[in-house]
């Protein structure tokens, strides 16, 4: 399986000869082909490489490609090599697969922009980098892919850079970009240590040797695999924007619109779940970092889900959607539902692409206008974008058997389970907002009467580059749930989990050391199931009634809980508090202390302050060779007469 | 060939220098032409080096020993190993790149400018070689005198301040390091080696010093490097130095000049007096753990950009500082690594921010803004030095910092973990301040009208960044070309520390499941 290791070659080699050559080959069509050739190649050689694996019996699915030998001196070494499993060629898959389709949309998407070469290259790069973080089959190569994310993403998020984009602290396109990337460096800060303390104790960073080696050196609940995988979530946060590190990801929505599709929605922001899945045992050994995992993401994924409810920028609603969405997939970690995490991020990686791209194709449409209270009645002039954002809707929200259904029941069953009631309900209340803001997003965009001005907007359904993907991930979120059917669906439809029984063999170890369920809950399932799909109707349905006879009854609403109201429009004045409390502080203190005190008055002052002692007393001394002869012959019997008189004294003791 | 090679790297500058003094001064372009092919011919014969370089061997390699100065045993005496070899080929490398960027900025006096250069060069190939600590005191000051004209004459607006400052500096720490030297002398001959200054020979002897007077002469040679580095709390030099310094000032400073501090560290703190090392592993590492914070927090509130990058570089060395003083192979190896990483990205940095003085004749920050849309090749190899400044995996910075994190974080010299912790909070602010500058600088609408009609990178400017580039991703990507080199050095240097001080090798993996 040598030829696999191709796989992130492709878009590395797309990268270069676009990045390079991009401007000289002067054809959009030309460097779009070949930056989507690159990873059309890498998803069919994706596909191989499944193939391969599934023709091999299931405990030896994973076969490690080296390539050559990265760092190495002294006890420390690591490889560029990797390593194809069930884990990360279903992460492949999802994205190439999807990287291919955005890819291809992107060319109607940014089809006459000046930078048209520019923005493949860095989406090759992207594609690359994220390759490397997943099939890498160690942590450095995994980290070396981690932050090369963070590169494309800031350098997509910025991507035009003389634009300007609202939000707290933040005036043009670029400083949200520096704040994706310094967000997630303080993410990349845990993971770093955490590689520390793995390599001190088993002195590999391969992910097979610790994953074997964890269970032998440390009993479950040992603190420092517990200080270990809090690290290493940080990373998580960081990079899957949960709270605290959750703020970037809704300003990272200056980047074009396929970027926050691809980037920003199904792929690099499931790194994180990516980065505990691969890492499950240490996980596993940790109780309090798995109640740690549960309550950050039930806490992310209800404070965005209430954020979203008020938005009016369409991105920013998928932005905090995103942000809830991955909430729910670490709740799903957390309560040791391993598959059910991956499952959510591979259905989210449909419907959240397709939602993005859909308000892509808007905003296209609409001559770059974003705010959806400018909009309203699209369906008629965008039919495909609208019956392909409406099935985003649907399956988001959770509506029976389209994908997001199965995946977040599934959730939301273990949150039970494995949880608590409490858990569960909270979770339900999220899922409750989901499918509330949703609704209102596609109400105010394509239903109801137009808002915008007739005379300066005409909006107008995309070009087929851009429609096809739409369609293609509308079926996949129609029927990408299939692969995941939960065990109580399947056993009467007579369908088995695909997806758990392919994933088995990457969480058994890991699951060894979770608390097994025993008994038969099939009743208690089919009830809660029962409850969350009344729950997301509902959602829907409020929504519908809300906002079908305008905004008046939104006005009013919002005015009775203005309180309530602008603290959900101000985001909870998270960014404020942190500017507040600890950028403002540092910025201060740096300046004011540091700089202008300790280095300039402090150090220097005694530095200068010694030079002019040394000066002064030169300049006194300096007086005495005033070049008066009179005063030299003065001295010089001075000098006589002190030199006689230190001579003398010791005789004239008794 | 290895000896002809290392004798042409040292003494091709010096005859270069020489050869310019002879040129009229008014034949500018024969003038600049004469020192360009002479650092470019010095580059390709030390490449020389490089073959008949035995990496696998960490001993002195194309040694030269001759008799000087008779009565205090003084030799001639040069050779290299890997570390030193790596910095020779550093400073042959960087040169080029100085000079062709002095081409346009030097406007006066370039006669002495380029001679005094070429001096420069002899001096800091000849620190890097030589084996004799007396040889190597005259190096290090050599370098002084070509390096305080640079500033004072061709320097900005407070040029004399900073050069004078530069010179009493380094020149009160050098002073207690020729105490130092002397002594040692005295002390080859109660050792039975008689006085001398032959480093291989007080290599053996020295570390049998007692504790005490070896605690005084680790200090007194590291004040000297020290202050060279520089590390907090004596870095304000540097600042000043390189905002008046000209742009090849600047890149000469930071790429090899500093090294010299880092360099000499290893070179004769660590091989001299290794109890003394171990004993203030911790308080020098916790200077240096001070020092990448503080230069970070500091760099990041600058208006200058300029003062920024300097400041960056307090920051950079300090992660130099802590990998040599973990005292590990991997921290040390980091070290080295890093002492050309620096060299490459921050020069690279200078470089760049030469290039926008050029055209602007300012470094505040305020006075520049979305520069990309005037300068977008140039906006591409100012990233590119940014995200190698910034540590980011797959370019050099990251191979450095890692590693000497690591070897920070395993050392059982300094047993803790904080340092390395501390430390790693470094890699966060770096990213603040330079992406902040950067975002300043290059991103956002260009609406002064002063920056509208920029000039993108001329053909000069090109092939004075593509060729740091080249070994940026290089070493990011692969950096065992280089980090082979030095691997025995650096393995022989620990093996000497831990035999002096009965440490054990660092405590390695507990287990290792395969």
């Amino acid at each position: 399986m040598n030829y696999s290791a191709l796989i992130p070659l492709f878009p590395l080699v797309g990268f270069i000869i676009v990045g390079l050559f991009g401007k000289r080959l002067a054809s959009e069509k030309l460097v779009g082909s070949i930056a989507s050739g690159a990873i059309l190649a890498s998803f069919v050689t994706a596909v191989m490489t499944f193939m391969d694996l599934l023709a091999m019996p299931a405990d030896a699915r994973s076969v490690i490609v080296p390539v050559y030998t990265w760092i190495a001196t002294g006890s420390f070494s690591v490889d560029i090599a990797y390593q194809f499993d069930q884990l990360s060629i279903l992460f492949t898959l999802i994205i190439t697969g999807i990287g291919f389709l955005i890819h291809v949309y992107s060319i109607g998407y940014m089809h006459g922009d000046k930078s048209f070469p520019r923005f493949f290259a860095y989406l090759n790069l992207f594609v690359f980098m994220m390759l490397n973080l997943v099939l890498a089959n160690n942590m450095l190569l995994t980290f070396l892919g981690w932050e090369g994310v963070g590169l494309a993403s800031y350098l997509l998020i910025g991507f035009w850079y003389n634009r300007t984009f609202d939000g707290t602290n933040i005036v043009w396109t670029g400083d949200a970009a520096k704040k994706a990337f310094i967000v997630n460096r303080i993410g990349d800060f845990g993971v770093l240590l955490a590689m520390f303390m793995l390599f001190n104790t088993f002195g590999t960073l391969d992910y097979n040797a610790i994953n074997a080696g964890a269970p032998i050196v440390w009993a479950k609940g040992a603190l420092p695999v517990t200080i270990i995988t809090l690290l290493l979530f940080l990373g998580c946060t960081g990079k899957s924007a949960q709270i605290p590190l959750g703020i970037w990801l809704p300003d990272a929505m200056a980047g074009p619109t396929p970027v926050s599709a691809l980037i920003h929605a199904a792929t690099m922001v499931t790194s994180g779940i990516f980065l505990i899945a691969r890492t499950n045992v240490l996980f596993a050994l940790s109780p309090d970092t798995m109640a740690v995992i549960v309550g950050v993401g039930i806490t992310t994924a209800l404070v965005a889900g209430t954020i979203g409810v008020v938005q009016n920028d369409i991105k920013k609603v998928l932005a905090y959607s995103t942000v809830s969405q991955l909430g729910f997939m670490f709740v799903a970690l957390g309560v040791g539902a391993f598959t059910a995490g991956v499952f959510h991020v591979m259905t989210h990686a449909f419907f959240k692409a397709l939602l993005f791209l859909g308000s892509g194709s808007v905003i296209h449409g609409m001559h770059e206008e974003q705010d959806i209270q400018k909009m309203g009645g699209l369906k008629k002039y965008m039919p495909i974008t609208y019956k392909t954002f409406l099935i985003g809707t649907l399956a988001i929200s959770g509506i029976p058997f389209l994908s997001g259904f199965f995946s977040k029941d599934e959730i939301l069953w273990f949150a039970f389970l494995n949880g608590s009631p409490l858990l569960w309900g909270v979770g339900v209340l999220a899922a409750f907002t989901t499918a509330f803001y949703m609704w209102r997003l596609t109400h105010l965009t394509f239903l109801g009467n137009e808002r915008f001005d007739h005379h300066h907007v005409h909006p107008h359904e995309s070009p087929a580059t851009m429609t096809i993907p739409l369609i293609v991930l509308a079926v996949l979120s129609v029927f990408g749930g299939l692969l995941g059917v939960p065990h109580v669906i399947g056993h009467v439809v007579h369908m088995p989990n695909l997806l758990e029984d392919w994933l088995a063999p990457v969480f058994a170890v890991g699951n060894g050391f979770l608390v097994p369920h025993v008994g038969d809950h099939t009743s208690t399932e089919w009830l809660l199931m029962a409850i969350s799909t009344v729950v997301a109707i509902s959602g829907i349905m409020l929504a519908r009634s809300i906002y079908a006879g305008g905004n008046a009854k939104a006005d009013a609403l919002a005015k009775r809980f203005s309180a309530l109201y602008k603290l959900l429009w101000n985001k909870y004045f998270v960014d404020e508090a942190y500017h507040l409390a600890i950028v403002g502080p540092i910025f201060a203190m740096s300046r004011d202390l540091m700089w202008k005190f300790v280095d300039i008055v402090i150090i220097d002052g005694f530095i200068n302050g010694s030079a002019r002692t040394v000066g002064a007393f030169a300049g006194t001394l300096r007086k005495i060779q005033s070049g008066v002869a009179q005063n030299y012959a003065l001295m010089m019997m001075a000098g006589i007469v002190i030199l006689v008189a230190v001579m003398v004294y010791p005789l004239l003791r008794p | 060939m290895g000896v002809f090679s290392l004798l042409c790297t040292l003494f091709v500058p010096l005859a270069g220098s020489l050869a310019v003094l002879l040129i009229d001064r008014n034949q500018g372009k024969a003038i600049r032409l004469t020192a360009l092919a002479v650092s470019l011919v010095t580059f390709a014969l030390s490449l020389l080096m490089l073959v008949s370089f035995d990496a696998s061997s960490s001993a002195m390699q194309f040694v030269v020993n001759t008799s000087w100065i008779a009565s205090i045993d003084a030799g001639f005496r040069v050779g290299v190993d890997g570390t030193s070899l790596l910095l020779v080929l550093l400073t042959t490398f960087v040169m080029p790149i100085a000079l062709l960027t002095s081409f346009t900025s030097i406007k006066k006096q370039e006669k002495e400018y380029y001679m005094l250069l070429l001096l420069l060069q002899f001096g800091m190939t000849g620190v890097f070689m030589a084996l004799d600590t007396f040889l190597f005191y005259v190096f290090w000051e050599v370098i002084l005198i070509p390096m305080y004209f640079i500033i004072g004459i061709w320097g900005g607006k407070d040029r004399v301040y900073a050069a004078v400052k530069f010179f009493l500096y380094t020149l009160v720490g050098s002073l207690l390091m020729l105490l130092a030297i002397i002594w040692l002398g005295f002390y080859g001959d109660a050792a039975g080696v008689g006085f001398t200054t032959d480093l291989m020979k007080l290599r053996m002897v020295a570390p049998a010093i007692g504790i005490e007077a070896q605690t005084w002469l680790f200090l007194a040679f590291a004040l000297a490097f020290c202050i060279k580095v520089p590390l907090f709390p004596l870095h304000t030099w540097l600042p000043d130095a390189h905002v008046q310094a000209p742009t090849a000032g600047s890149v000469i400073l930071a790429a090899v000049l500093l090294k010299m501090g880092t360099y000499g560290l290893i070179r004769f703190n660590l091989e001299l007096f290794p109890a003394a090392s171990a004993a203030w592993a911790a308080p020098i590492s916790i200077l240096a753990v001070v020092g990448i914070v503080y230069g970070a927090l500091v760099a990041m509130v600058q208006t200058d950009v300029k003062k920024l990058v300097a400041y960056s570089s307090v920051s950079h060395l300090g992660f130099v500082v802590l990998g040599i003083f973990s005292l590990t192979v991997e921290g040390i190896q980091g070290a080295v690594i890093q002492m050309v990483n620096h060299g490459l990205s921050t020069g690279m940095l200078f470089l760049c921010v030469g290039v926008l003085y050029e055209r602007r004749h300012t470094r505040e920050i305020s006075e520049y803004g979305g520069v990309t849309s005037a300068m977008p090749r140039f906006a591409v190899f100012f990233a590119i030095a940014m995200f190698a400044s910034v540590g980011l995996p797959g370019l050099n910075g990251f191979v450095g910092e890692y590693l000497t994190l690591l070897g920070a974080f395993r050392s059982p010299y300094l047993n803790s973990w904080w340092y390395a912790i501390v430390s790693a909070s470094g890699v966060i602010f770096a990213a603040v301040y330079l992406l902040w500058m950067f975002q300043r600088v290059m991103f956002g609408k260009n609406d002064n009208p002063e920056n509208h009609h920029l000039r993108d990178l001329t053909t000069s400017e090109y092939w004075q960044l593509a060729p740091l580039v080249v070994f940026i991703v290089w070493i990011g990507v692969y950096p065992h070309t280089f980090m082979r080199l030095s691997e025995q050095s650096v393995r022989a240097v620990v093996g000497h520390v831990m035999h002096h001080t009965s440490m054990s090798t660092p405590p390695s993996a507990s287990v290792t499941p395969r």
